[in-house]
């Protein structure tokens, strides 16, 4: 059976390098070797869409070098239509798995799950370690698909059939690049099945004497909604990828229709529906993106809490939220089909559902909205981008009503509207969360604070420049500008070809905006202030301890927990704040019983 | 070695808040897990039934004998299986050692038998021509589902039943204790649960209709 080893034992801290750092069990290394892992694929991502964006805008530009990445895609510098299609596939990948899942998710999560529930580590530190390093080995194979064969895959993150699935005669990277992704994908959905199982049994079986399901941080409360999602999204993923696979290393044709021709010729493959692709993928897909985006609004939430010095108007109510938004992104999917030739009556039960979780998405925002109203927030990189998170959110997230309703997707689908709109409520605002859990958690991940002044900047910069890049990506897709062209040089787009200069400079901009906050992490790791235990003023466990936290997080004692996770602004008390674990007594009043 | 000084499934009251649920740790992992397999099969199922419906000329290739036949056979030694499970689990909770491990042994030889008639049949109809990508029947996606789908199934009864010799000596050994027992069980039901999906939609839909 699996390994269930995780029985009672004294806990030693490990003293071999390998074992310390490597092939840790430490929750703690685990979460930071997710955070690493996805510190390095965000910047491999963000110079592919520099490539990208450089392309689209000066088409017959050479780009110098680029012919040492790939001598084929690239030949002197200047980008085939195919290398543009590769890269676009790996961007997406990479930045949707090994990004936005990887880090609000696995990197916070490991690290600060277990701490604030006031448990010494997960159940199951094994799985836990497997479930990093699957995912080490799925981001090693895919990065393979740049150097194996004739390069990446053509087809998108979405790698929608036939194009994924006939092989090598639908152009470079089908063949051998399209398995390897399969293949990545498939191990990275066994790598988070094992984490969000630890996650789970976590949160409900290692909580601390008083640490009820409602005292728990609103944190928490995003990770295991996301953990419930990550349990059975990826578990259709991963089949879906496995009969991808056999249709290209076995002769099967469970996404390739009968009859279909490519390069004038006939494919031997008969019985398949290329739509069932699609509804597997975005079955998986669409939790997907609460997935990526669940972790951020729980970061948002404990950020702003913080520093607003006040709980929210209903701890309740958001958790509710956010259980609806992960229980009704099973029931949207459809809407990224609605012009796949899917039955239009489908299309219709589908938006509406998808025009229902806009209202927990809304409650949402308007808890965080009239919670800030009237709050002396404090001003810094973290609340500032818990700040940018909400804006991201919102402008975003309108740009959703439209797309929900399947008679403006028709003219929209498939347009830079919908790169837009993902983009930012998404992409961006997910990255969002992990830079505001990123300048709040750092002085106890690391034991150093980050330079605020250089996190302000990397706000204002990073804030201001990607409203630059996608606000314009609306106008484009509503003036008809297709999504996934590689140039729009002498078609009816060209008139275009001036906004699309606009965003590659405001991208060009921006990304090098991501190299400050790279600076400033790297020096502050090194060189930052050493962080006191409690930095922020804050309340829940995490802060109870040394920075970093030592190996076994309490020293050997149990936390016992008091209070509900935001006691703030509370009179009569020493403070203007009363940690969980704090015995003292207090009035408190509480927002709803 | 797990470092943590938690006590899976018997951590005391004192000093944690407790379960919402009344089951140990292990056990509830092992739910957790049923769950997103159970997500896993039901994506295989729902692919089959999707492709089964998109095409108009689905083979319907089985007879009663020796398919159906065969397929009850099969059936009847899973749910047995299942039974003297029951019997190993009930006689672990006794304490009794060797009983246990003997009806566990039990169990792995049904899902051994089961196995064997199941690549018997596999292989019956590999003779007659049909592969994941060809069949004499009709539309080649017919031959690829079934072999996945009961592939994915025959997957599940294997890797149990290396578990159950496995789980089963390190029983007898002193390491796993009556509710490992348990807990393996709950896999070997579901894996009988999922075969009573199986045979209807894989197999009785798909038997040669008789005029």
């Amino acid at each position: 059976m699996h390994d269930m080893s995780a029985h009672a034992a004294q806990h030693h801290a490990p003293t071999s390098f390998i074992r310390k750092y490597i092939f840790s069990l430490d929750h703690k290394v685990i979460g930071k070797q997710y955070y690493g892992l996805a510190l390095i694929a965000v910047y491999i991502g963000m110079a592919i869409s520099w490539l990208m964006r450089f392309h689209l805008a000066w088409t017959n530009a050479r780009i110098p070098g680029l012919q040492w990445l790939s001598s084929v895609g690239a030949p002197g510098g200047l980008m085939t239509p195919e290398y543009y299609l590769e890269l676009m596939t790996m961007h997406g990948t990479i930045m949707v798995f090994f990004v936005l899942t990887t880090a609000p998710f696995a990197g916070f999560g490991n690290f600060f799950l277990p701490i604030q529930v006031g448990a010494e580590d997960m159940p199951f530190p094994r799985f836990n370690m497997m479930s990093f390093w699957i995912t080490f080995v799925a981001f090693c194979v895919l990065m393979s698909a740049f150097f194996v064969g004739d390069g990446p895959p053509l087809s998108g993150w979405t790698a929608y059939a036939p194009l994924s699935a006939v092989g090598a005669i639908a152009g470079p990277g089908q063949g051998t690049g399209q398995v390897l992704w399969a293949i990545s994908i498939a191990l990275f959905c066994v790598g988070q099945l094992l984490g969000s199982l630890n996650f789970i049994t976590t949160t409900l079986d290692l909580r601390t004497k008083g640490m009820t399901l409602m005292r728990m941080p609103l944190t928490v409360w995003a990770w295991f909604i996301t953990s419930c999602m990550g349990l059975t999204a990826f578990a259709v993923l991963l089949p879906a990828c496995i009969l991808l696979i056999l249709d290209h290393v076995a002769g099967t044709s469970f996404f390739i229709a009968s009859g279909l021709v490519i390069n004038d010729k006939m494919l031997p493959h008969s019985g398949g529906s290329t739509l069932l692709w699609q509804h597997l993928f975005w079955f998986f897909g669409h939790p997907e993106v609460y997935i990526a985006i669940v972790p951020g609004v729980g970061i948002v939430s404990h950020v702003l809490i913080t520093n607003m010095r006040r709980p929210l108007l209903s701890h309740k109510v958001m958790i509710g939220c956010m259980g609806a938004l992960a229980f009704l992104s099973y029931m949207v999917y459809g809407h990224h089909m609605f012009v796949s030739g899917m039955n239009p009556f489908s299309g219709l039960v589908f938006s509406f559902p998808t025009l229902v979780i806009t209202i927990p998405a809304t409650i949402i925002v308007l808890i965080w909205i009239f919670s800030l109203y009237g709050s002396k927030l404090r001003i810094n990189s973290a609340s500032l981008f818990a700040l940018g998170f909400i804006s991201m959110f919102v402008s975003g997230g309108v740009s959703g009503f439209f797309l929900a309703q399947p008679s403006l997707d028709i003219y929209l689908h498939a347009t830079y509207f919908v790169v837009g709109h993902f983009h930012m409520v998404m992409a961006v605002a997910a990255l969002f969360g992990i830079f505001t859990g990123t300048y709040f958690w750092f002085p106890k991940m690391t034991g150093h604070m980050m330079n605020e002044s250089l996190g302000k900047l990397h706000f204002w910069l990073t804030f201001v420049g990607t409203y630059a890049i996608f606000m314009p990506f609306h106008y484009l897709g509503m003036a008809g500008n297709v999504r996934r062209y590689q140039a729009f040089v002498d078609d009816y787009m060209q008139p275009l070809l001036g906004v699309h200069k606009f965003i590659t400079i405001a991208a060009l901009l921006t990304g090098a905006a991501q190299l400050i906050f790279l600076y400033n992490l790297i020096h502050s790791r090194f060189r930052g202030a050493p962080a006191p235990p409690n930095p922020w003023e804050a309340t829940s466990l995490e802060w109870t301890m040394p920075s970093p936290p030592p190996f076994d997080n309490f020293g050997g004692k149990h936390p016992v927990v008091y209070h509900d996770p935001y006691q703030y602004g509370i009179e009569g008390s020493s403070n203007d704040y009363v940690m969980q674990d704090s015995p003292e007594q207090i009035h408190t009043v509480r927002d709803e019983k | 070695m797990s470092h943590a000084n938690v006590a899976v499934g018997a951590h005391s009251q004192e000093l944690s808040e407790g379960s919402p649920f009344s089951i140990p740790t292990k056990k509830l992992v092992m739910w957790l897990f049923l769950i997103s397999d159970a997500a896993t099969f039901a994506a295989c199922l729902m692919a089959y039934g999707f492709l089964r419906n998109a095409t108009p000329d689905w083979p319907k290739p089985f007879q009663f004998l020796p398919t159906v036949v065969n397929a009850m056979v099969m059936t009847f030694i899973l749910i047995t299986s299942s039974l003297t499970m029951l019997i190993a689990i009930r006689a672990a909770k006794a304490g009794n050692k060797s009983k246990a491990f003997n009806w566990m042994l039990i169990t792995a030889a049904g899902g051994i038998v089961f196995a064997i008639l199941h690549i018997r049949e596999w292989l019956g109809m590999i003779g007659e021509g049909a592969t994941l990508f060809h069949n004499p029947w009709g539309t080649a996606i017919f031959g690829a589902s079934f072999f996945s789908i009961t592939g994915l199934h025959l997957l599940h009864v294997t890797g149990g039943v290396i578990a159950l010799i496995v789980v089963g000596l390190r029983y007898r050994g002193g390491r796993y204790n009556a509710d490992d027992i348990e807990i393996l069980g709950l896999y070997w039901h579901f894996v009988d649960l999922v075969w009573m999906f199986v045979v209807p939609f894989v197999y009785l839909l798909n038997v040669a209709p008789t005029h």
